[in-house]
């Protein structure tokens, strides 16, 4: 039976010249994944070559085009000001990539080194990091970014980034924690301990890989959030509004009235964001497919079943159905 | 020790250490509330005022630090949480007090109504895999990754500034008195159908897709292919076997949900002038309002902190398992 046609190509596993990836990329090889990571990409070039790509300086004020709706001189239109929307949002995009994967970096940095210790170590050492992670997890992320960021005059890109991080990391170590505990008394790893092979190596070596998956869904996880964080900061005025990000040009857009007619203004902005957005989730779903095979295999068995001719979620009509 | 002494200690710890954090916090701040008061009060305040206003806030005669922590746990045993400097000098709790209901009415309704949608869809989705309706999936998804504020100038623009038919913004209509008469009942529901739709809108997908998830993976089990072999009505197999244990990761996302119910909706108040604690909380800090501030970020880590124990017996309750390997 060939199963091709009715549109279906997600979770089919493509072939890209597999055999070069490393191991570990392996959870990156499935087509949600790669598409999510090819939109990133496109997003990452626009954050390095942006300045050499956008068409206009975002701050040049032209009078004589205000308010204008697109144009092919103005492809998204102009501001209130005649600033040029397209070239503002490539220019922001580079704020937005760069607080994004800075503070997930961080804040994966510091759920590693907290989860996976607090799942190693036993007794009144693992639960006083999961305590510390529990408080973590407790305070109030949003408003406590608010408040200390509103402190500084003018927050640099970085302290935004490790602000979000440290508001941001508990959760990965939350689960980091338990997929660590889970893994400690597995017999490879208690071989290792027993072969006298030293802390740092069972850590690196043994554990690690098999905790990739989660330090990656973790890492998609603090990205997304803080791609949300920052551009709400921005759009609440907390940050300064003269760093370009995508959460700025709404700041603009919402400050001259901008909605609910002058959509080239307030659109794209959004969707941008919503689009890497969607991406990181879509790397996230491939991840989710490869640590639990059932998410992926469940829709092409119940495929394969419906073609055949019965439902997947009748019972009983398996047997009268065999002749098919 | 036993595992509830633990838990109970474990939680006791988080609390102690998330009110030092909130003593601490306006401490590390920049500028005094007094000042910050008195600039927005230019010349309206007198001397002795001023004079009185340092008593009150202890600025007369700097202590020690550690006695000012005392302080400040003997105040907050006895439910005294200061006064506001930006509402009139009003009580902190009061303000709190005030503004707590709304916040819990809208986001509360919303997010059970959203709990209850986005779980039954994930129900039927998981339970139709790899059918049509797997569509909703992406459109889900890009409801949730959609920024809250973003959504919510949309659909204001749309529903209200556009159609007109529902306002735009605060809880009921100016000039109206809050009582409890079917027709002011009517107008704060009135109002508040914009922010519980974009609520509802963008937490669906969270739960769809748990939801989703939690069933694909639980219909693989063997009990669910007994049951069917069983021959056991669809019906019964979709909602008694597999649902029932799917649905378990989801009640204690629920009720950690619950938690944020009571701050995580800033932006939400914000963007529909609501008058909750997140809009008061933002208020606060813009005015450099600390007393107010610290309040209700106290509020709102002890809710958050609630939830999880909630979360905690929920699961205990609802999956004997985990009590199983607590006791082992």
């Amino acid at each position: 039976m060939s199963v091709t046609a009715t549109g279906v190509t997600d979770a089919v596993p493509v072939s890209v010249s597999g055999r070069s990836f490393r191991e570990g990329f392996s959870m990156f090889r499935n087509a949600k994944s790669i598409t999510g990571l090819s939109i990133l990409a496109v997003f990452t070039l626009l954050a390095i070559f942006g300045p050499l790509i956008a068409p206009y300086d975002p701050d040049a004020i032209d009078l004589l085009h205000r308010n204008e709706a697109p144009t092919w001189g103005h492809l998204l239109g102009t501001t209130h000001m005649g600033q040029d929307i397209l070239s503002q949002i490539i220019i922001g995009t580079r704020g937005v990539m760069i607080v994004g994967f800075l503070s997930g970096i961080f804040a994966t940095i510091i759920a590693v080194l907290v989860g996976v210790t607090a799942g190693y170590v036993a007794g009144a050492k693992s639960e006083a990091l999961s305590a510390l992670t529990n408080v973590f997890l407790v305070v109030p992320g949003l408003p406590l970014i608010i408040i200390v960021a509103s402190q500084f005059e003018d927050p640099s890109v970085v302290l935004i980034a490790a602000v979000l991080a440290i508001t941001g990391w508990a959760w990965g170590a939350r689960v980091l924690r338990a997929q660590t505990m889970s893994l400690r008394n597995r017999d490879f790893i208690q071989a290792a301990r027993v072969n006298g092979e030293p802390l740092y190596r069972i850590i690196a070596v043994e554990m690690l890989p098999n905790l990739l998956a989660v330090i990656a869904s973790s890492f998609v996880g603090t990205v997304t959030a803080a791609i949300l964080a920052q551009t709400t900061l921005a759009f609440v005025g907390v940050t300064p509004i003269s760093n370009w990000n995508w959460g700025t040009i709404l700041f603009w857009a919402q400050s001259n009235n901008a909605f609910p007619d002058k959509w080239w203004w307030y659109l794209p902005a959004g969707l941008c964001i919503a689009l890497v957005g969607v991406a990181l989730a879509l790397v996230n779903f491939g991840i989710d497919e490869y640590v639990n095979p059932r998410l992926r295999s469940a829709g092409m068995r119940a495929r394969a079943l419906r073609k055949r001719g019965f439902k997947p979620s009748d019972s009983a009509t398996a047997v009268a159905d065999t002749r098919n | 020790m036993s595992f509830f002494l633990r838990r109970a200690a474990f939680y006791l710890f988080t609390a102690w250490a998330a009110i030092t954090i909130n003593f601490f916090l306006p401490r590390m701040l920049k500028g005094d509330p007094i000042t910050a008061y008195l600039a927005r009060n230019q010349g309206k305040v007198s001397p002795e005022a001023i004079d009185s206003l340092r008593i009150l806030f202890g600025l007369d005669n700097p202590k020690p630090i550690w006695q000012q922590y005392i302080e400040y746990w003997g105040s907050l045993l006895h439910g005294d949480l200061g006064v506001s400097l930006s509402k009139g000098l009003a009580p902190v709790t009061a303000v709190i007090a005030d503004a707590l209901p709304w916040t819990l009415g809208l986001v509360g309704v919303s997010t059970i109504i959203s709990f209850v949608i986005g779980t039954g869809i994930g129900t039927f989705i998981g339970w139709r895999r790899g059918s049509r309706a797997e569509a909703i999936v992406p459109i889900a998804t890009f409801l949730s990754t959609v920024p809250y504020f973003w959504l919510g100038l949309i659909v204001i623009s749309v529903f209200s500034t556009t159609l007109r038919w529902f306002p735009a913004s605060h809880a009921y209509s100016k000039g109206t008195v809050p009582n409890f008469s079917f027709e002011f009942i009517g107008d704060v529901i009135y109002h508040s159908a914009l922010p519980a739709f974009t609520i509802v809108l963008t937490s669906l997908g969270g739960w769809v897709l748990g939801m989703r998830n939690m069933m694909v993976t639980v219909l693989d089990e063997d009990y669910v292919t007994v049951a069917q072999a069983k021959g056991l009505s669809p019906f019964r197999v979709m909602y008694g076997y597999a649902a029932r244990n799917a649905v378990l990761p989801q009640l204690s996302s629920f009720a950690l949900s619950l938690g944020f119910i009571v701050g995580g909706t800033l932006i939400m108040e914000m963007i529909f002038s609501y008058p909750g604690l997140g809009l008061r909380l933002f208020e606060a800090t813009l005015a450099k309002d600390y007393p107010l501030m610290q309040g209700m970020f106290l509020v709102i880590t002890l809710s958050v902190l609630v939830a999880n124990i909630l979360a905690d017996v929920v699961y205990a309750i609802m999956d004997p398992r985990s009590r199983q390997e607590a006791a082992s």
